[in-house]
């Protein structure tokens, strides 16, 4: 029997963070009434014409530096004209010939390790409107808002071979878009749209079969289900003896299976030509240096500097870089520890994630600053409140009970490190259990832990435990006589 | 090079209009009329001669991302064959 | 008075001798008496014109009047104009109430200048008789029967019947500068670039320029110094200083050198028109002018290169018009495709649909190259035949049109044949450059005959003084058609 894999090129389209259109000076503010964010040249209102926003040049080039892509110095806008009602002007400004961005790569983590997968190019385009259905018997309402928001539209090369690997180089994509801050990300909202080219082939073959191209694939899941049902269908009907028809299909979450999709079924003959009313897009060398300047360390060579720079795992790395607050607080938490870096990370990673996850938070909802946070890192370090009391801070903190030394005095968690007060309880505890201290001296070390906990109970936990156990020891080894 | 009537048929339903067969019918014969001129061009040497697609060669200024529009629907919908509540109306559209 | 100049005009308005009101009101009842015969308007609107006028008025008693302020203008049906019925000669926008004001409205506007009206024109500018406009042809007033050119037919039938001092215009093929010509009135498309396009509905954007139509240079390098400037919103508009475009009026023309292609008198030209072109170079030469012979060797391939860009732009500036968000939509339909195809099919004219055939057609799948990108190539040899010219000569001339004015209905049935008188007209769009038409003579059925001057890149202010010369010396651009004087 054949033995087949799946060919999965992904087309990514990343609405850009941009106050406005690409075109136009309208906002892009998400959630506003139906087209009143739509002006004249978002509706293509007869004789008005399009001004490219600096803002989505320039994020264009932050995806292509990112990426290690050449930026065309020269890139030109296309009509790619077709009849839509989301579609105002009955073409959509793209681009074609000459895109912003062609070549470059994005490493990704896989199962059987990492995977350099090539991207094609990415280009700049607008967005179309919403078609609202229901709305009214028989009609399909139609809402320009989102007409002309900028769209990175990101292709890569057919390189993923798994659902899984497209779902790792997404996710991938995806941090690094928000990461250089060019995209905000919502998938819900839209902002981050997956298309999968998905074609399958007998294992060892070189050609590429037929693909079809599924579209608007809004989560990760999504995404993966989509390429997993898609690549049964056309395995069945490849084992059936069928061909595969190329075609565009729709995938619908709740039946779990993709669609033919009806409206793109004619033959498209999209017309692309120069837009006469843009001219070609000029880049300067020193826009890119500026650009370049001013970009953020990139998520891969900040998890590297991590491991080397402090001695994290790799695992740990990879969890403070996942999202760039997440590792520009990790940085800023190890300064105000003085440099407990591992301490920081487990506290991050462990209490902190924990913390966020229970209240449904994310990372920039994070209510401890950095550095208080890094405080009581090196309040622990230094011995001033103990580690178990530590977390009674860190919940003090959470609840906004003030700062790190005010919950301390407040609380009156300062551990006790005075070897008068603790020879004195340990004294006390002695007294009070003279058969556990024979036991002890009897031989039975496992007494020790019971009289630790005893002075530490007494100390209602204040007590710097390792002064207390070596104290402890040194009171125990002492002959006792009870005369 | 001259358009049978399939290709008249083509272009008017990618063009999105209605063509009768009369009409298409004289659609052909006068572009093809048209088309007799522009064969006049098939005949000139081209070679690397870049396409000049503007008037002047200039590039694209760049607007800065901020916001100058404000909402003005009200005036807008006004000029629409179909619209309440503030959307567009369309014969229902199948995906 | 209808035929004073703008200067005389606006030194009468700062004078308090005449008020805008009066001036308009004028006009107005010119427009009342002629229309009918001549149908240069589409839209009027008596009470918004005479407001404006008695704003311009109490400009003028403030004190900080413009040029041109309180001076009536028309304006080509292309031009959206907030709250005006702004049709573009078309059923599809029979209905349409601008909502917004393109960017040479709001200049005449900021001039103080009042909107007399709106003129015909052929349907999206598409059309070189004017006789494709939903709402009618307009008549050239030197003789009914005859067309006055287009595509700005009615802004030209307009100023030569004397019922505005000034109109603007566009030019695409020649749309300013053969209406110019066939109704005895001077015209001049500038360079591509110098006007914002903003608000003036697309034909084929990289060669659409607005202008100004007057009854002489100086009243177009007047207008021109409203209209012209840099617009933001306008990717196109170019970022230049402002000039003064009447400051070359009064250059002598010594040593002027004019080149005269050969390729514009050859077959084709009437006799007639060939001779007062002949007369006017005379003229010319009297003034102290040299004429030498040059080459545009490829400007033949005018024609069938603008036949294959401006389509191609147009089919896609059009698709727009949908039905949907403003305009025309078909009463009837089944679905969504029927209503767009019944929408297109009754909302467009014939001409219109043509265009948009041609141009979906030389720019669909298979046929790109051949047609499209190698009618941009030639493009760019006919304007670097007219840079090549430019080193032998200060400017161009040549007729502006093959003949005079033919007859309404002439060459409907024929588009070719129509589409031939935008021979001479043509070239010069592809290449971006200003150009224009002034009256030379009159043939023997006493309809005017155009001379064509086409200059180097932004040599518009050149070029005005250049006809400004001729006009003084010569009385054509002050004849007007007698039916019209009462």
């Amino acid at each position: 029997m054949t033995q087949w894999e799946i060919v999965v090129g992904l087309e990514v389209h990343a609405q850009l963070s941009t106050q406005t259109k690409i075109f136009s000076g309208a906002s892009t503010a998400f959630g506003a009434d139906p087209n009143t964010q739509a002006c004249a040249v978002d509706l293509a209102l007869p004789g008005v014409l399009p001004v490219l926003n600096r803002g989505a040049v320039e994020r264009a080039i932050r995806l292509g530096l990112a990426i290690g892509a050449p930026i065309n110095r020269r890139s030109v806008f296309a009509r790619k004209n077709y009849f839509y009602p989301d579609l105002p002007k009955g073409y959509q400004i793209s681009q074609m010939d000459e895109p912003i961005v062609q070549g470059g790569s994005l490493l990704i983590s896989t199962a059987s390790g990492e995977k350099l997968i090539r991207i094609t190019r990415a280009h700049l385009e607008e967005d179309a409107g919403k078609s609202l259905h229901g709305e009214a018997p028989g009609l399909t309402g139609i809402d320009l808002n989102r007409a002309g928001v900028p769209l990175l539209e990101i292709v890569s090369e057919p390189d993923l071979r798994s659902a899984a690997e497209a779902v790792a180089y997404a996710r991938t994509l995806h941090n690094l878009v928000m990461w250089l801050d060019i995209c905000d990300g919502n998938m819900q909202e839209g902002s981050f749209r997956c298309d999968a080219n998905v074609s399958v082939r007998p294992v060892g073959s070189t050609t590429l079969g037929t693909r079809c191209e599924i579209k608007n694939l809004n989560s990760f899941r999504f995404l993966e289900r989509a390429i997993d049902y898609e690549a049964r269908r056309q395995i069945e009907l490849l084992e059936e003896g069928n061909r595969i028809r190329q075609e565009t299909r729709l995938y619908d979450a709740d039946k779990d299976e993709t669609r033919t999709m009806r409206s793109k079924e004619d033959a498209f003959d999209y017309r692309y030509f120069p837009d006469p009313d843009l001219l070609p897009v000029v880049i300067s060398d020193a826009w890119i240096a500026r650009t370049e300047a001013d970009m953020p360390e990139l998520p891969w060579r900040l998890r590297a500097r991590l491991v080397a720079q402090y001695g994290l795992s790799d695992y740990d790395a990879g969890i403070l870089t996942s999202v760039r607050v997440m590792a520009e607080y990790f940085e800023q938490m190890v300064l105000a520890s003085g440099g407990a870096a591992k301490q920081c990370a487990n506290w991050m990673t462990g209490e902190l994630l924990a913390a966020l996850n229970r209240n449904e938070l994310a990372f920039s909802a994070n209510p401890i600053s950095a550095g208080q946070l890094g405080l009581l890192i090196l309040r622990v370090q230094d011995g001033t409140v103990s580690g178990k009391l530590g977390k009674t801070v860190f919940e003090a903190l959470w609840q906004g009970e003030g700062s790190v030394d005010e919950i301390i005095a407040a609380r009156g968690l300062r551990q006790v490190s005075d070897s008068g007060a603790i020879s004195a309880m340990i004294a006390e505890v002695l007294a009070k259990f003279p058969a556990q201290v024979a036991e002890y001296r009897a031989g039975k070390e496992k007494m020790l832990g019971f009289l630790v906990g005893q002075v530490m109970k007494a100390s209602q936990g204040k007590a710097n435990p390792q002064q207390l156990n070596e104290m402890l020891i040194e009171q125990l080894g002492r002959p006792s006589h009870p005369d | 090079m001259s358009l049978n009537l399939q290709d008249v048929q083509r272009v008017a339903k990618l063009a999105r209009i209605a063509v009768s067969d009369d009409e298409a019918q004289a659609y052909q014969q006068q572009i093809n009329g048209i088309f007799a001129l522009v064969t006049a061009m098939q005949a000139v040497d081209t070679e690397g001669v870049a396409p000049m697609a503007h008037a002047q060669d200039v590039h694209q200024r760049l607007r800065e991302d901020l916001v100058t529009e404000y909402n003005r629907r009200t005036v807008f919908q006004a000029l629409a064959p179909q619209a309440a509540e503030g959307l567009y109306f369309v014969p229902q559209v199948i995906d | 008075m209808i035929n004073y100049g703008l200067s005389r005009l606006s030194s009468m308005l700062a004078s308090r001798q005449i008020s805008s009101v009066e001036l308009t009101q004028l006009f107005l009842e010119r427009i009342q008496r002629y229309n009918p015969s001549t149908n240069a308007f589409i839209t009027l609107n008596e009470a918004a014109s005479l407001e404006a006028a008695a704003q311009a008025d109490m400009r003028l008693a403030d004190g900080n009047a413009a040029p041109l302020t309180g001076i009536p203008i028309a304006h080509k049906d292309i031009f959206c104009t907030e709250g005006w019925r702004t049709t573009c000669g078309s059923k599809m926008l029979e209905n349409f109430i601008a909502p917004y004001d393109a960017h040479i409205i709001t200049q005449c506007k900021q001039a103080g200048m009042v909107n007399l009206g709106k003129t015909n024109m052929d349907e999206f500018a598409m059309g070189s008789s004017n006789e494709t406009s939903y709402f009618g042809a307009v008549s050239n007033p030197w003789d009914l029967a005859a067309v006055p050119g287009g595509s700005s037919g009615g802004s030209a039938a307009a100023v030569a019947a004397r019922l505005a001092p000034v109109a603007t215009g566009s030019d695409t093929g020649g749309s300013i500068r053969q209406p110019a010509a066939l109704t005895g009135i001077t015209g001049l498309k500038p360079t591509y670039g110098v006007v914002s396009r903003y608000g003036m509905i697309a034909f084929a954007s990289s060669l659409d320029q607005a202008g100004p139509m007057a009854k002489s240079a100086e009243d177009c390098a007047l207008l021109m110094n409203v209209l012209a400037g840099f617009d933001a919103r306008d990717s196109t508009s170019l970022e230049r200083q402002t000039e003064d475009y009447t400051r070359l009026l009064d250059q002598p023309l010594a040593g002027l050198k004019i080149g005269l292609p050969r390729e514009f008198f050859a077959a084709g030209l009437s006799d007639e028109v060939a001779r007062s072109v002949e007369a006017a170079l005379d003229e010319y030469r009297k003034l102290g002018a040299q004429t030498v012979e040059i080459s545009l060797p490829n400007s033949s391939l005018s024609i069938p290169v603008y036949y294959v860009l401006a389509p191609a732009e147009a089919s896609t500036n059009l698709s727009r018009f949908d039905g949907v968000r403003y305009g025309y939509r078909a009463p009837n339909y089944d679905d969504l495709d029927d209503m767009y195809e019944k929408t297109r099919a009754q909302g467009f004219g014939a001409e219109v649909k043509r265009r948009i055939m041609i141009g979906t057609y030389v720019l669909s799948h298979g046929y790109y190259d051949a047609y499209y990108l190698q009618a941009q190539k030639i493009r760019r040899l006919i304007a670097q035949d007219f840079t090549q010219a430019f080193t032998q000569c200060d400017v161009i001339m040549g007729p502006t049109t093959p003949d005079t004015a033919f007859n309404r209905g002439e060459k409907t049935d024929d588009p070719v044949a129509m589409y031939l008188s935008d021979i001479y007209t043509i070239a010069v769009n592809l290449a971006g450059l200003p150009g224009m038409s002034i009256p030379c003579g009159l043939d023997h059925r006493n309809r005017p005959t155009g001379l064509q001057l086409i200059g180097n890149y932004f040599s518009e202010a050149h070029l005005l003084g250049i006809a400004h010369q001729f006009q003084q010396a010569t009385d054509w651009h002050e004849r007007m058609p007698d039916a019209f004087r009462g």
